[in-house]
């Protein structure tokens, strides 16, 4: 195991000492949190790409997915792979790094560097493990607050994120309208599904099912719960998948042989590929983190903290909207977006609703799907011109 | 030449819609299609102009150009719009595809200070003749389906239009028939409309 050991030592490094830019917080700059405790001291490591203008009004905020990271469009420090988002990330892409100064920070309870569950614990000097307190969406939003307060950032000109991203782009816009000018939430939904929190339930039972879990103290004990994680990751990625995609990349085909062996060996490709992706989750990601991030997900209910009514998280809201599904994702499905966009409806709000016909499902928001690409330019060209901003297409206007 | 000059060149009907709505107002387009009216208002008019529309390409493009549209069925998503949140919601061409068109009218009517309809008039003298001489469901260049494959699934002529107007209480502000082109016909008298205009456009109000 000396690969996965060299990639333990690897990811403690990121999550300690991160390849990032870091603003920390001492002890008299805490994080208050949802569940009424505080956080301090901690930390937000963030990569930057572009330029902030001189009126500071042209920065793009970009949330991170689950277990998504803030390397946006540089290589992974980690993986060594491209970023997570360089085909709408980047000089003349759609979040164009020409004209934005486009953000993207590591979530609070992450392991890339923002404090989580990894990170050290000045209480113990040991690692937080489960004595990191359960951080929400509104955390994570609170957290990534305070570091565009430190760019001196008055109104993002975007937000941008799917999935967990999607999550805390309309949990600020529902906490900072006035800081929102637009809002691109992506294969998201404002509260997670009974579903949702089950699959995830699986995940996390499968972690603490692991000997090697150690009660979250596994790297005290010098052991990772890798086969616990990778089953967890296994059960998730299928979700991120749709059924017609599977079918497609994998049918029935067999792994490297021409009959099935009798035995429990990964006879079939979709076997050997789930495995590979357990394993190479592990080698990048905090057991725990997985846990607490998982977390946070289920307990995001947009309407519950506004009396039930999800128009009221958006009353009086000037930002402007667009939210896209994709037909395959039964993760996050169109009518949870729909939901949003009826909400968004009643309360007046400017907002754009695009359903993409794919069957990439879930991961399509992460994939080359040209029509969303099309859609991003449109709205990110048209705020730009609502915000005086340089916008390439509709210049003649 | 901007992308609505050419489009209002191309559709003299969406000139004659758009110069019915007072600038600068709140305007929701129900079937927005690829965005052209939307467009026309938003340019011309300084209206806040959002949309509707059913087709994924349609919805696509109009994002692309930067309206506000969201992808939806008339049939079924009005009724998650407040009520009074537009000055004026307009159905172009559209009133004969939907499932409930009364429905969608008293939505319209709710959600809409006014209401802009427009549709294609089935008294035309031409389908008449159509059906009486040819004795076949009427295909012209302008309704071009065939009765088995066309959505135009509740087709009215003008006095059938006006007769609901009664039937629901509903105020006609303004009402013109329109030709082949999509210009007022202003020079017709009334009671011919229903005969000689190919299509109509009514503005409604629950005044």
């Amino acid at each position: 195991m000396t690969g996965s050991a060299l990639a333990t030592g690897d990811k403690r490094n990121e999550a300690i000492a991160p390849s990032s830019q870091v603003v920390s917080f001492g002890a008299d700059a805490p994080l208050q949190l949802e569940s009424g405790e505080r956080l301090g001291p901690w930390s937000i490591a963030y990569q930057a790409y572009g330029t902030l203008n001189a009126d500071k009004s042209n920065a793009i905020l970009i949330c991170h997915a689950l277990t998504g990271d803030q390397h946006v469009a540089n290589t992974n420090p980690v993986t060594g792979k491209a970023g997570w988002w360089e085909t709408m990330v980047g000089p003349g892409k759609p979040y164009d790094t020409d004209r934005f100064f486009i953000i993207c920070a590591n979530v609070l309870g992450s392991c890339l560097g923002t404090t989580g569950p990894a990170s050290i614990n000045p209480a113990t000097a040991k690692a937080y493990a489960l004595d990191f307190p359960v951080v929400t969406i509104r955390d994570m939003v609170n957290a990534q607050a305070r570091l565009v307060d430190h760019f001196g950032i008055e109104t993002l000109f975007c937000l941008a994120g799917g999935s967990m991203g999607g999550m805390q782009v309309l949990e600020w816009a529902a906490t900072y309208p006035d800081r929102v000018f637009s809002a691109m939430p992506l294969a998201t939904a404002a509260r997670h599904s009974a579903q949702n929190i089950a699959f995830h339930e699986v995940g996390r039972q499968a972690v603490m099912a692991d000997p090697d879990w150690h009660g979250g103290r596994y790297l005290e004990a010098g052991t990772r719960p890798e086969k616990g994680l990778a089953v967890a990751r296994m059960a998730a990625h299928i979700t991120y998948l749709s059924e017609q995609a599977l079918h497609r990349k994998f049918g029935r085909n067999y792994q490297d042989r021409s009959a099935p062996t009798f035995s429990f060996d990964a006879d079939f490709e979709v076997e050997s590929y789930l495995r590979y992706q357990g394993r190479s989750f592990v080698e990048r990601f905090d057991a725990n983190s997985y846990l607490f991030l998982t977390r946070a997900m289920d307990y995001f209910d947009l309407a519950k903290d506004h009396g039930g009514s999800l128009a009221k998280a958006f009353a009086g809201t000037k930002t402007r909207f667009c939210i896209v599904s994709f037909t395959s994702d039964w993760l996050f499905p169109t009518r949870d977006s729909r939901a949003i966009v009826h909400a968004l409806n009643a309360a007046g709000a400017s907002v754009s609703f695009v359903e993409i016909e794919t069957d990439k499902g879930h991961d399509a928001f992460l994939l080359d799907v040209p029509e969303l690409f099309d859609t991003t330019r449109g709205f990110i060209d048209s705020a730009a011109r609502a915000r005086g901003l340089p916008h390439t297409r509709g210049a003649a206007l | 030449m901007t992308l609505a000059d050419d489009a209002a060149a191309a559709r003299v009907d969406l000139k004659s819609l758009a110069s019915l709505v007072t600038p600068g107002s709140r305007v929701l387009d129900v079937g927005c299609g690829d965005g052209s009216l939307l467009r026309l208002l938003a340019e011309k008019r300084g209206v806040d102009a959002r949309g509707i529309e059913l087709s994924q390409s349609g919805v696509n493009e109009c994002v692309a150009k930067g309206l506000s549209v969201i992808q939806g069925d008339a049939d079924t998503d009005l009724v998650y719009y407040p009520d009074g949140s537009f000055d004026y919601v307009i159905l172009s061409q559209t009133l004969q595809a939907m499932r409930q068109p009364r429905v969608v009218l008293e939505h319209l009517l709710r959600i809409g200070t006014r209401a802009i309809v427009s549709f294609p008039n089935f008294a035309f003298w031409k389908i008449r003749l159509q059906l009486l001489l040819r004795g076949r469901m009427p295909v012209t260049d302008k309704l071009s389906y065939s009765w088995y494959e066309t959505p135009n699934i509740h087709f009215c002529t003008i006095n059938d239009f006006i007769a609901l107007c009664a039937e629901m209480g509903v105020t006609v502000e303004t009402a013109f028939a329109l030709d082949r082109e999509g210009r007022p016909v202003d020079t017709l008298p009334r009671p011919l409309w229903n005969l000689l205009g190919e299509q109509a456009v009514f503005v409604l109000s629950r005044r």
